[in-house]
């Protein structure tokens, strides 16, 4: 294939193709986690979160790119969490955030430590 | 219809709405209040959305006209029982009445926010609640309100949350918690007035007008998260904690004065008065009417009738209508009887 150099070129998409992200792992998820489906995304979580005040560590961003299909960046971070279960006292909806937290890394990091967590 | 008896439990707006229509209609109503004055949550509140008039002006056409309506202060129902068609209805200042019909305009009672330990309620001078505004509101004196610089309100505390068994939302602290905001700029325009909310629910007529009001004449900076801590520093201030959910980063602040939007929960007696008259409740707490869109007004059981804030949370001009279709589904009731 021949690609004519224009002088221009395009940058790929920042948009989430929301079509495209049926995603095996979250339907998973939500069999084994119906509590995901549950955030109202106050933000509680992150606001107590004693390693998002020094990291990316974003429970509240990461479930809802989970549930955009968008995982990867948001996934990683959750490894600073050390489970101390701050969010779990604060959260307005109950939601078993360290139970949460282990079957997002079981279902998407397996091998990583996260099976046998 | 003019012998038959009506008792209404509450002297709320709910309660001295329907007696006025019932008494506009010829009949007697009977109307007790379990407190020494009658105007419930009104005689607590200074002024009211979205129009500021003063609550006392309502209160004060609410009980200009009184007569033909029996009204008892003082007199906090003890037992409600059937005889029959007949409600025999005993109060704590040693009356019965007798009734062909009661109507509940209990009302709802505004949640505790020390249950919230963690906003410091009762802990920190400088955390307050809705009502403790409206009170330096109408009466210009707080201990620790002194030209404050940095002002937050705390939207939805004690509803929506499942912590404190609520997850209903309490619909009316949205538009309170704007009012108060920009009241209290009015008061100190120097200060910076933030309102931390989950939803800002401005449904009701000219609120989105508030809502554009408070952002762009009195320049109140809104902040999508919830406040989960509060903590005092050596001076004083408050520290609090939050995310700011649109920014996407945990923010720490400091306040000079942190107010908490109490939501509306049902009143303490409400399973009491429940399980003596055989009338349901809803899971949020809250009499259920028989139907949700036609009768409304009317409990699971024969005779008993809702209206106002005892069914659930509700805005002041839809405690006034629930009053008055409750008064219309009464003398209906009691003409077919």
């Amino acid at each position: 294939m021949i690609i004519t150099d224009f002088g221009y070129c395009l940058a790929p998409s920042n948009a989430v193709k929301v079509d495209k992200t049926t995603d095996w792992r979250f339907e998973k998820l939500c069999a084994l986690e119906s509590d995901v489906l549950k955030c109202i995304g106050c933000g509680s979580c992150t606001a107590v979160c004693s390693a998002g005040h020094f990291s990316q560590m974003n429970l509240r961003q990461c479930i809802l790119s989970l549930s955009r299909g968008q995982w990867e960046k948001s996934v990683r971070s959750l490894s600073r969490c050390m489970l101390c279960g701050k969010c779990l006292m604060v959260c307005p909806r109950g939601i078993n955030t360290r139970h949460l937290i282990l079957s997002i890394c079981r279902i998407y990091c397996p091998g990583e430590g996260g099976s046998n967590a | 219809m003019i012998n038959k008896n009506i008792v209404i439990v509450g002297g709320g707006p709910a309660g001295l709405e329907a007696a006025r229509t019932l008494r506009n209609a010829g009949l007697t109503p009977i109307l007790l209040e379990g407190s020494d004055r009658l105007g419930g949550h009104l005689l607590e509140w200074d002024s009211l959305f979205p129009s500021n008039q003063k609550a006392s002006e309502v209160l004060e056409s609410l009980t200009a006209d009184l007569e033909g309506i029996k009204w008892f202060t003082n007199s906090k129902v003890e037992e409600i029982s059937r005889i029959k068609d007949i409600y025999l209805v005993r109060t704590s200042s040693g009356y019965t009445f007798q009734a062909n019909a009661v109507l509940l305009t209990t009302g709802f009672s505004l949640f505790n926010a020390t249950l919230k330990q963690e906003l410091g309620y009762g802990i920190y001078d400088r955390v307050i609640t809705n009502a403790d505004m409206e009170r330096y509101f109408a009466t210009g004196e707080h201990p620790c309100i002194h030209e404050p610089k940095t002002i937050g309100f705390v939207h939805c505390v004690g509803s929506r949350d499942e912590k404190i068994c609520n997850r209903a939302c309490s619909k009316v602290c949205c538009a309170t918690a704007i009012k108060q905001a920009c009241h209290i700029k009015e008061k100190f325009p120097l200060a910076q007035v933030y309102c931390f909310y989950m939803d800002l629910r401005m449904f009701g007529r000219g609120w989105e007008d508030m809502y554009y009001n408070a952002q762009t004449k009195y320049g109140i900076r809104f902040v999508r998260g919830r406040v989960c801590e509060v903590s005092e520093g050596m001076d004083a201030t408050l520290n609090i904690k939050a995310e700011d959910t649109l920014l996407g980063k945990p923010i720490r602040m400091k306040m000079d004065l942190l107010v908490l939007m109490s939501g509306i929960r049902p009143r303490k007696d409400t399973e009491d008065i429940a399980s003596n008259l055989h009338i349901e409740l809803g899971t949020d707490g809250f009499y259920s009417p028989r139907d949700p869109f036609i009768r409304t007004n009317e409990s699971s059981n024969e005779g008993i009738f809702l209206a106002g804030t005892c069914t659930g949370p509700a805005t002041l001009p839809e405690t006034f209508s629930s009053a008055r279709s409750a008064a219309a589904r009464i003398i209906e009731y009691l003409e077919s009887k």
